[in-house]
């Protein structure tokens, strides 16, 4: 754990110097500058996602016995990153265009269903009371998570032709290779922190089980 | 195969049945529907223009499903009775699309109001929109009755199914008001289609693991 | 607490087959729902043609444990091995599972046509004869009294001829007639089926019972 806390932080250091001294400025100025974490932590925030997807599917097709927690905590991690997405990007959609949200953002919109199922997603989790039935009911919310992920995207593709005739994405398509190093670098990072996070939730809920179960013995 | 499609339809048969005899589910979704759209004519201002208007029956149908869906798993959760449905030996997702089946029932009976009324209310609907209505059904009753199973295990039920639906139902919603309202519906009716059947397949396979206790 | 402890009373239990297989074999059987361990470490065999009884206070896992029994419940700790298929279990429980709004004809005939019942029709009138509900069988279920919703549900149960009875509290909610009733249907099918039954009465059961469990 000691070694994966120092990689991120070695990751994110040299991210964080690589995407303000390394990269070019381009002509949005430092808002620009927002991207280098705006898209790493999308882009981690669907990993986590996909990980906590093929968990559930391990629950309920293998029975794995720490797959239902494992499954949480990913998902867990995917709505926090999923969250600083939103604010990364509405403060550069701020920056650019002067409003919090713009609708012509594709990415971003998909992020906002995303995230409002996986917010359920908790709701779900903790109305139900912990045992089989609770781990089962959330690995097939999250099995359909992962479905509607690709779902949701072809939707708001269509449907931005009948919204908004304005389309645009926040991510750039050509990249300079210094600027595609940067980005490689602050992503690398970004997975990084997600799995340290991932590993250090994921401990202490098993710490705090194995000490309910040692409670109860002694009980 | 013929054993499947025997459960299924006595178990369709039954929720008929005891829908005509409760007679509570349906008269409420024909009472909100209309009673939605009354709203809808408040909700538009002057200027708006016929297009919104398309767009707010869409809304109107996801929420009138939902207030059957609701109603869906009620006697089988308050009652229990689906230990009496798990003891049989029929095939789980059978009773999925048996309860998906009279849903689709008591939705379509619900359209079959409201269509006419908002073509009464507002402007008329042409042969694609009625067209996505059909599919749009199909999409919304397998996933919700799916997750109307998910919900009546929660001690919230009423307050989750709209969470756990709403952010499913966005897609149809956008199949339905594009094939309404844009030049080629086709994309958004073939959209739609799409849904279905993923969906559906996800939720025929996934319903066994949701009532195992 | 949910501690048992497996006995097996006196004789062998008469059965047909010389080699009988277990019906249901449980090893450390536990189930908890949420943070509330019902059952913990029990070990249970029963073979084909044997009677568990299982006697208890309120609250410590007999309906539980035939939940699992019946196949409705999955433990959460140990093994449990249920030699019986769905269609061939009968299970009552507390709630009589059957539909309000159903007459009670419809009721058996709904369940009658998901157990594939052969001559059902017949089946079902002699059933609803038998238990004293003919002359009721076109009222609504949830018009009937506590005693003949159990009645019902027992006719349910006894429907599509199971070989393993899962039974919990049979008799509550049942007039002397029906418990009279009660006695001469089990010690009918006593021979020919596997049983187990909870009950606050073990007196009036214990003749059948080839095997006790007692929950303390």
């Amino acid at each position: 754990m000691t070694a994966l806390a120092g990689l991120t932080a070695v990751l994110l250091g040299s991210a964080v110097a690589l995407i303000f001294f390394y990269a070019p400025v381009d002509e949005d100025g430092l808002n620009q500058k927002i991207f280098y974490f705006h898209v790493p932590i999308a882009l981690t925030a669907y990993v986590c996602f996909g990980w906590g997807a093929l968990k559930a599917f391990l629950h309920l097709w293998k029975r794995v016995p720490t797959a239902d927690l494992e499954s949480y905590v990913a998902i867990h991690q995917g709505v926090i990153f999923g969250a600083m997405t939103l604010v990364t990007g509405s403060i550069w959609a701020r920056f650019r265009w002067g409003h919090w949200w713009v609708w012509g953002d594709e990415q971003l919109v998909l992020f906002l269903v995303l995230f409002l199922f996986y917010c359920a997603y908790f709701m779900l989790r903790f109305s139900v009371d912990p045992g089989p039935q609770r781990a089962n009911l959330c690995a097939v919310y999250a099995l359909f998570g992962v479905v509607l992920i690709p779902i949701s995207f072809l939707a708001i593709r269509l449907a931005s032709s009948y919204i908004h005739p304005t389309v645009f994405t926040s991510s750039g398509p050509q990249m300079a290779t210094s600027q595609f190093a940067t980005f490689c670098v602050a992503w690398a990072a970004m997975i990084s922190l997600a799995y340290f996070f991932y590993r250090f939730e994921l401990a202490g809920k098993r710490l705090a089980a194995d000490l309910k179960e040692l409670r109860e013995l002694l009980a | 195969m013929r054993r499947y499609a025997t459960d299924v339809a006595v178990l369709a048969r039954k929720d008929l049945t005891l829908e005509l005899r409760a007679r509570d589910t349906l008269p409420a979704m024909l009472l909100f529907v209309v009673s939605a759209l009354v709203v809808f004519h408040f909700a538009l201002p002057k200027s708006s223009s016929g297009l919104a208007a398309k767009g707010l029956l869409w809304v109107a149908i996801v929420f009138t499903a939902l207030v059957g869906l609701t109603r869906a798993f009620v006697p089988e959760r308050e009652q229990r009775l689906i230990d009496g449905l798990l003891l049989a030996p029929c095939d789980r997702s059978a009773i999925w699309l048996g309860k998906s089946v009279a849903v689709l029932a008591f939705l379509a009976a619900a359209e079959v109001v409201a269509l006419p009324a908002y073509a009464a209310f507002f402007s008329g609907i042409g042969w694609s929109t009625i067209a996505a209505v059909v599919l749009a059904d199909v999409g919304i009753v397998a996933v919700g009755t799916l997750l109307a199973a998910v919900a009546a295990v929660s001690r919230a039920r009423e307050l989750l199914l709209p969470l756990l639906f709403l952010p499913l139902a966005i897609p149809v919603v956008v199949g339905g008001v594009g094939a309404s309202v844009a030049g080629s519906p086709a994309r958004y009716l073939g959209f739609l289609c799409l849904y279905d059947i993923v969906f559906a397949m996800i939720s025929w396979a996934s319903f066994e693991y949701v009532v195992t206790e | 607490m949910p501690l048992g402890r497996h006995g097996r009373k006196g004789e062998e239990p008469a059965g047909p087959d010389a080699v009988s297989r277990e019906v249901i074999r449980a090893r450390g059987l536990g189930k908890r729902y949420g943070d509330k361990r019902v059952l913990e470490g029990l070990d249970l065999d029963l073979e084909r043609g044997g009677f568990l009884l299982v006697t208890g206070p309120n609250g410590s896992g007999k309906t539980t444990l035939l939940r699992l029994c019946a196949g409705l419940a999955t433990p959460t700790a140990g093994s449990l091995d249920i030699n019986a298929p769905r269609e061939a279990i009968g299970f009552a429980g507390h709630d009589p599972l059957v539909y309000r709004e159903l007459t009670a004809i419809e009721n058996l005939d709904l369940y009658g046509r998901l157990y594939r019942v052969s001559e059902r029709r017949e089946r079902i009138g002699m059933l609803l004869e038998r238990f004293g509900l003919w002359q009721a069988r076109n009222e609504r279920a949830g018009s009937f009294s506590r005693g003949m919703q159990q009645r019902l549900s027992l006719c349910r149960a006894l429907l599509h001829e199971p070989s393993l009875f899962v039974l919990d509290e049979p008799y509550s909610g049942l007039d002397d007639a029906g418990v009279d009733l009660l006695d001469r249907e089990l010690a009918d099918l006593r021979a020919g089926a596997t049983f187990v039954v909870s009950t606050h009465d073990p007196a009036r059961v214990e003749p059948l019972a080839s095997s006790l469990l007692a929950f303390a």
